[in-house]
């Protein structure tokens, strides 16, 4: 038990909250020089867990040792003290202070009773280079990408406390190939330096990639702690879900099927559509009921890519064409008119309206295209969004209840129905899996090919090349934001991915 | 607008706080000026401190109404005083037999007579103001000015328009038609009230029986996923300004009928302060969002009737602001611990979410 190694040991730790037992006897060890990765669907009980770890909450019962003797950890500020640092998923950094001051907040190093700026923008400096990152630390965070937001949220929780233990929160999830590379290197120098790591995420090759060890929970019960090596990628899926998972071998056998309708009769079609700074002119068609795969890194113009032809940004160049008709005016209003619909890639910020209650955020687009004057009465509201719930499998109690509530999955399949109230033409879905546990996940990809058999057409742009590969018919690859290769859906992984950075 | 009624939910509503200060209030004025609640009849109608907080209030009730729906689209107007002196100053001039410098006898000016007939007085009022909001519209919506800034500027113009208006002076107005809106009386209540409850109920079945009011909370919540759903939140800001210009010249009128004056400099002074208060006691967030026009009303009430509750209990005017500071701490007081329970449950909620997987997840 007392194994000098244990940095962190968790046992019989429980918490129950008003009618809901989130974690139930759960145990969790983390060794010196570990990366530990924590893994379980949507609602298994991570979150809970590092938030007993880190403070916000309070176990129930059990107990938590910090090397060998027993702590309670009582809020975050605690947690930092005790040297357990942690970077959440939505990261909460300032974006309109300077990236310096956002790693040094609260920590300002002071003369002359004022702060030193020139030695706080040093230390920032320090923290970035210890990550192998150079950038201006006198610059506002907000101007640059959250991948960088991120990087800079880890050194914030390595500088400010003398951390033996680094929590990440689905650190990967907005980052792209280079940039998990590179924080995967920092993360491995950080382990040989002895620090602890428990590393949550969704993204199974990673987890193959870079940890050690791997804690499984299930509806907040433990299912068990097992050597990585040991484990083989079914079993762990298998052991996430409670049960043995075909949906995803199912999918690929209906792609074949759909694949063979696609006749092409051009719903979109763009030609030159360009705008500076943001994507190189293009040529880009989209048939009906095809499923357009968009495959590239991030910042490689996809999602500018979106933005235009939804009509948030308006093209400088080219021409963008819906069933023959050339658009003219871009706009949402414009082009969700025209039938085109956009789940965008920044769920929280950009999809949903939290305080919203599910009814009204699905209620909204199509409330939307009719305007100020043609009202859909609360009853109407409620049967359609009755309807889209049990469509679309949204686990909520009832139809009322806040959207913030639900979990990414279902956060997603609300802002899904939103659109497919509005029956578009054509939907984009920017990252639409992005943060979604893996059941979710088949549930969405299968619909998509669902609705493209009823005829949609279907823009889909993931960074996971896997999805993009098994549900597209044709795949355009983007990079630095051009277009710079088409394939059709018969295209390898491999392939994709020597094109997106540029190799082939 | 619901049918189940039970005790989280009333105590989640937004009413519940206000009502809660407005009992307390009464409560106080009932064990120390129990002459407070004495309601008389004099000449055919109602008199007495609660129908002078409905007819004194009036003004102020109208102003948050308007308030509440720009705050709840995540702005704040803080023009509503100068506006109201910019409609008071419309009215009295075109009352006044004789505009400008004119040197004119005291006789003229003071005769019980107009110049311009009382319907097209009322609509120039109005109108003065409605351009006075649609003018904060567009500098929010169109010039995308911050609300704050964007009002401020009328704020501190519209006193000085007041008065070259009126021609620098305080105007008395001797027209008695004209004080009808402030003083008259129907079925034994002041004409305010009736106004009040024509622009509630209006106001209500205008964004609650149609899309505005979920555009409205849509746009002050999350303005990019309301834009993205194809919704203009421009339009949405334009017309809530548009409306609190509106409602600001409504009180600016019955206001000016009331006290049989216009000030450039003193009608509807820290209006936009006890408006914004009042939108607060009824539950709206200022960063915007889900709103109650009722409970903006009641606010409204709670305010007056606390400044005449301390009026009866003998305070003089001229301490009044002091007290009245207390009754803003003690609301804000209120609203954080209300703050606090909620980012409490919020917490519960957050975890509640990471369990709803589950399919038996009980209400909250």
């Amino acid at each position: 038990m007392a194994d000098p190694q244990n940095l962190i040991t968790v046992s019989g730790v429980s918490k129950a909250f008003p009618g809901v037992i989130a974690l139930e006897g759960v145990e969790f060890t983390l060794r010196k020089g570990e990366i530990h990765a924590l893994m379980g669907e949507n609602g298994a009980g991570k979150s809970t867990l590092i938030k007993i770890l880190t403070g916000v909450e309070q176990p129930d019962t059990g107990r938590i040792e910090l090397e060998n003797s027993a702590i309670s950890i009582r809020s975050p500020q605690h947690a930092q003290d005790l040297g357990i640092s942690t970077v959440y998923q939505e990261i909460n950094l300032c974006t309109n202070i300077s990236v310096a001051e956002n790693i040094m907040l609260g920590h300002e190093p002071r003369r002359f009773g004022g702060i030193h700026w020139k030695k706080l923008n040093e230390l920032a400096r320090q923290a970035l280079a210890r990550l192998g990152i150079e950038l201006d630390v006198t610059q506002p965070l907000g101007i640059y990408s959250i991948a960088i937001q991120q990087m800079v949220a880890i050194a914030r929780a390595l500088a400010i406390a003398s951390a033996k233990v680094l929590i990440l929160d689905e650190p990967t999830s907005s980052l792209d190939a280079n940039e998990t590379a590179r924080l995967f290197a920092v993360m491995r120098s950080l382990k040989q330096a002895g620090i602890g790591i428990v590393f949550v995420t969704h993204f199974l090759d990673q987890v193959y990639e870079i940890v050690d060890r791997v804690t499984i929970l299930r509806n907040g019960r433990f299912v068990g702690s097992f050597e990585i090596a040991a484990l083989s990628r079914v079993e762990l899926v298998a052991k996430m879900l409670g049960r043995v998972v075909d949906e995803l071998q199912a999918l690929a056998h209906d792609k074949d099927n759909s694949a063979q309708q696609t006749d092409n009769n051009q719903l979109i079609k763009a030609s030159g559509l360009g705008l500076r700074g943001a994507l190189e002119p293009l040529d880009l068609t989209v048939g009906v009921g095809e499923v357009l795969g968009i495959a590239g890194l991030l910042g490689s113009g996809r999602t500018e890519l979106a933005s235009l032809l939804f009509g948030i940004a308006t093209p400088d160049s080219g021409s963008l064409v819906i069933d023959g008709q050339p658009v003219t005016r871009f706009s949402p209003q414009a082009l969700i008119k025209r039938g085109v619909a956009l789940c965008p890639e920044d769920r929280k910020a950009e999809g949903i309206v939290g305080e919203l209650s599910i009814r009204e955020n699905i209620i909204l687009g199509l409330q939307g295209r009719y305007g100020w004057f043609k009202f859909i009465g609360r009853q109407k509201q409620t049967e359609i969004a009755e309807k889209y719930i049990k469509l679309l499998g949204i686990r909520t109690p009832s139809p009322d209840q806040l959207v913030k509530n639900l979990s990414g999955g279902n956060q997603q399949k609300v802002i899904l129905a939103r659109w497919l109230v509005t029956q578009p033409r054509l939907l984009i879905l920017d990252e639409p899996t992005r943060g979604i546990d893996v059941g979710a996940k088949a549930e969405i990809q299968k619909l998509v090919l669902e609705l493209v058999k009823d005829g949609m057409s279907i823009v889909f742009i993931s960074s996971e090349l896997e999805e993009v590969v098994r549900i597209s018919d044709r795949i355009v690859v983007l990079r630095d934001h051009a277009k710079v290769a088409e394939y059709d859906h018969a295209v390898s992984d491999r392939t994709l991915m020597q094109t997106m950075a540029g190799e082939a | 607008m619901n049918n189940r009624i039970s005790f989280s939910r009333i105590r989640e509503s937004r009413l519940f706080w206000v009502l809660t200060a407005w009992a307390v209030i009464l409560g106080f004025n009932a064990l120390f000026v129990p002459e407070f609640f004495r309601i008389g009849i004099q000449d055919g109608h109602l008199y007495g401190n609660l129908i002078d907080v409905l007819n004194n209030g009036a003004p102020l009730m109208l102003v948050a109404i308007g308030m509440t729906l720009v705050i709840a689209t995540g702005g704040v107007d803080l023009s509503v005083g100068a506006v109201m002196a910019i409609s008071a100053a419309m009215g009295a001039v075109l009352i006044n037999p004789a505009p400008g410098d004119k040197l004119v006898s005291n006789e003229i000016l003071t005769r019980n007579a107009t110049n311009t007939p009382l319907a097209i007085i009322v609509i120039a009022t109005l109108a003065a103001g409605t351009l006075c909001g649609l003018w904060n519209g567009l500098l929010v919506s169109r010039a995308k000015i911050q609300p704050l800034v964007a009002t401020l500027i009328l704020m501190v113009a519209g006193r000085g328009i007041a008065q070259l208006i009126s021609n620098g002076q305080i105007i008395t107005i001797y027209y008695t038609p004209y004080f009808w809106f402030g003083n008259g009386y129907i079925l034994g209540l002041p004409v305010s009230i009736y106004i009040v409850a024509a622009v509630a109920i209006l106001a209500w079945v205008g964004v609650r029986k149609t899309p505005i009011g979920l555009f409205i909370e849509a746009v002050g919540l999350n303005p990019k996923a309301t834009y993205y759903s194809g919704i203009s939140a421009k339009n949405i800001q334009l017309l809530a300004y548009t409306f609190s210009g509106f409602c600001s010249a409504l009180a600016g009128l019955i206001l000016s009928s009331y006290v049989h004056s216009a000030d450039g400099n003193n009608n509807g002074l820290n209006y936009e302060l006890d408006a914004i208060l009042a939108v607060v006691m009824g539950g709206t967030m200022l960063s915007g969002g889900r709103f109650s026009l009722l409970a903006s009303v009641l606010g409204a009430i709670v305010i007056w009737t606390f400044t005449l509750s301390m009026y009866a209990l003998g305070v003089p005017a001229n301490a009044l602001l002091a007290g009245r500071a207390v009754l803003v701490l003690l609301v804000i007081l209120l609203y954080s611990d209300r703050r606090l329970i909620k980012r409490r449950s919020k917490n519960n909620q957050a975890a509640v979410q990471s369990q709803d997987e589950k399919p038996s997840l009980p209400h909250p």
